[in-house]
């Protein structure tokens, strides 16, 4: 529930919550949330969506972005926040752009796109990155275990197009789906 | 007690310095405030101070049995702890996104980049293995926490030494310290953090924010780095938005940085491991200096004020001059003088205002009395009426 003494006078709140199943994973999680984890990942929702929504068109209010993850097999923070961007596109709330994520790690002297949960767990260095495409700008961008400095650039690279390419794949769905919904109402 | 918020006039001031390249301590862009590192008597312990930022480390080890999808691996456990000293924001309830956040980023930076190594933790695989605990304590927050609980984080398992523990068939002999020496914990390299601060949606970067800069700063990107160039953490936080080109510099520059801290902390461990082989005395009780005055100073800043001069006569000359205020002391009684005109008795408003926060029966109370006292006519003077509501709400 919102709470008036956090209201800001100036633009809106964001809250997200991240939730993963107890079945989500290979072997069953004890905390489904409220643990450090899930914490962190709505935290980083959060700085995320705040820097897309246009915030000051709704001064005083809340914006709830509840994220439950029902299977992760890798990539969970990128598919969360696709899915919310589809959320606030779908619930009318304006944004500056589409804010699309993806994975990206190292191995082997490739960048690889999209890590699937093997990948993850092999330890190798893994980056999330979460773009606004028709600008450019980095949203978010995390990264984890070790990575050499020179081969940083191809690893932003991969993961920079990969959410170009999740871009195009949302904005022709939302076409569809507006294009469906108007016929519909007639 | 809840931040007091920054005055306007003050985040501006900061603002338009960082614009013209000044930063209030003299620092320029990229330069970091002063490190120092000093050693307890304990193995483990230490106290990094950044600037006036103090973090304190403390690690200790234990024998557990390990996880069971890990059994041949050392368990590691870091904790950082905002104290209640470190800034009067920081109270048992209310810190929690800000541990959250630098907890887990520390946690990323010293565990998943594998600084130490775990597998020389096992001691019996499956059944007894090393857990390694590192505590944090911020002690007084001056900006940029993440970097000095970090470097606290790295000097402290270095200068950790965990007792010496021999396997024989099935035995397990643990020895204590007076037996035989203790053991470092082997570890791979240093990743340290280096924090950037944006402004102005990006367009101006700082290295190593001050608490000041902190708080009108737009948001930070954390790099942390080893001194062999390898990237082990990035985290961009606060809603900014990046660009490519601007997180590859930042990455440049955090090589540099880190480089310098690594050397630092290289020295400082040599310093204090030949103190403690030639007998010398070492602890947190060496590293204060007494037997000195001391006393609290500002240093000067080396900031260039060479321009201030005409910019203040320009704001002179523009401004008004203030209004003639002739000030004759008039005397009433031996004893009693006025001078000036004073203000008008504001004690009018006063009520207005106390009336408007008191629940309905206290003002219908008040608005009661006045109405009997007039009936009964008693001749009250204009001081004594607003009297007599303040009484009651006594």
């Amino acid at each position: 529930r919102g709470s008036r003494a956090r209201a800001l006078p100036d633009r809106a709140l964001v809250n997200c919550q991240y939730s993963s199943a107890t079945f989500s994973t290979g072997e069953r999680k004890r905390r489904p949330h409220g643990d450090r984890k899930s914490c962190e990942m709505g935290l980083q929702l959060r700085q995320t969506f705040e820097a897309a929504i246009l915030t000051q068109l709704h001064p005083r209010s809340q914006i709830d972005i509840y994220v439950q993850v029902l299977q992760a097999d890798g990539g969970t923070y990128a598919a969360c926040v696709n899915a919310a961007t589809l959320a606030v596109l779908d619930a009318g709330v304006p944004m500056r752009d589409f804010v699309c994520a993806c994975s990206a790690g190292f191995v082997d002297s490739t960048a690889l796109a999209d890590l699937s949960h093997v990948e993850e767990a092999a330890g190798g260095p893994q980056l999330a990155l979460a773009l606004l495409p028709a600008s450019g700008q980095i949203a978010l961008l995390e990264m984890d275990a070790r990575l050499h400095e020179d081969h940083l650039e191809s690893v932003l690279e991969a993961a920079a197009r990969a959410a170009r390419d999740v871009h195009t794949l949302l904005d022709r769905v939302v076409r569809q789906h507006v294009r469906e919904a108007s016929v519909l109402l007639g | 007690m809840k931040e007091t918020p920054l005055s306007n006039c003050e985040r501006r001031f900061l603002l338009r310095a960082i614009e013209e390249k000044k930063r209030l301590d003299g620092r320029q862009t990229y330069d970091y405030r002063n490190i120092k590192i000093s050693f307890g008597t304990d193995y483990g312990c230490c106290i990094v101070e950044l600037g006036k930022t103090r973090v304190l480390g403390q690690v200790s080890c234990e024998l557990v049995s390990p996880k069971l999808n890990r059994a041949t691996e050392g368990i590691l456990f870091f904790n950082l702890e905002l104290s209640q000293m470190a800034a009067p924001a920081f109270e048992p309830g209310r810190q929690s996104d800000l541990l959250v956040k630098l907890n887990r980023l520390l946690e990323r930076c010293l565990r998943n980049s594998k600084c130490i190594d775990t597998e020389s933790l096992c001691v019996v695989a499956g059944e007894k293995v090393w857990q390694i605990r590192v505590d944090l304590h911020l002690l007084n927050h001056d900006g940029n926490i993440i970097d000095a609980a970090s470097i606290a984080a790295i000097v402290a398992l270095c200068h950790f030494r965990r007792p010496d523990v021999s396997v024989q068939g099935d035995e397990v002999t643990l020895y204590t310290p007076e037996e035989r020496d203790p053991v470092p914990l082997s570890i791979h390299h240093m990743p340290i953090c280096v924090s950037f601060a944006f402004f102005q949606q990006g367009t101006y970067l700082l290295v190593d924010p001050n608490e000041r800069e902190e708080r009108v700063m737009d948001g930070l990107l954390v790099i942390a780095m080893n001194k062999h160039r390898e990237i082990c953490t990035i985290q961009s936080s606060g809603g900014i938005m990046l660009l490519k080109d601007q997180v590859l510099r930042c990455s440049k520059i955090a090589g540099v940085k880190v480089l310098e801290i690594t050397e630092l902390i290289q020295k400082a461990l040599e310093n204090d491991r030949k103190v403690r082989k030639e007998g010398g005395k070492y602890g947190f009780a060496e590293s204060i200096a007494s037997q000195r005055i001391t006393a609290f100073k500002m240093e000067k800043a080396p900031i260039d004020t060479s321009d201030v001069e005409e910019k203040a006569e320009e704001i002179i000359a523009e401004a008004e001059p203030p209004l003639e205020v002739v000030s004759n002391p008039v005397l009433w009684t031996p004893g009693t003088a006025q001078i000036g005109e004073g203000v008008e008795n504001s004690w009018g408003d006063l009520e207005d205002s106390e009336k408007e926060e008191e629940d309905e029966d206290g003002t219908d109370e008040a608005i009661i009395l006045d109405s009997i006292k007039m009936d009964i006519g008693v001749e009250v003077s204009n001081i004594g009426s607003q009297d007599a509501p303040i009484v009651l709400s006594d």
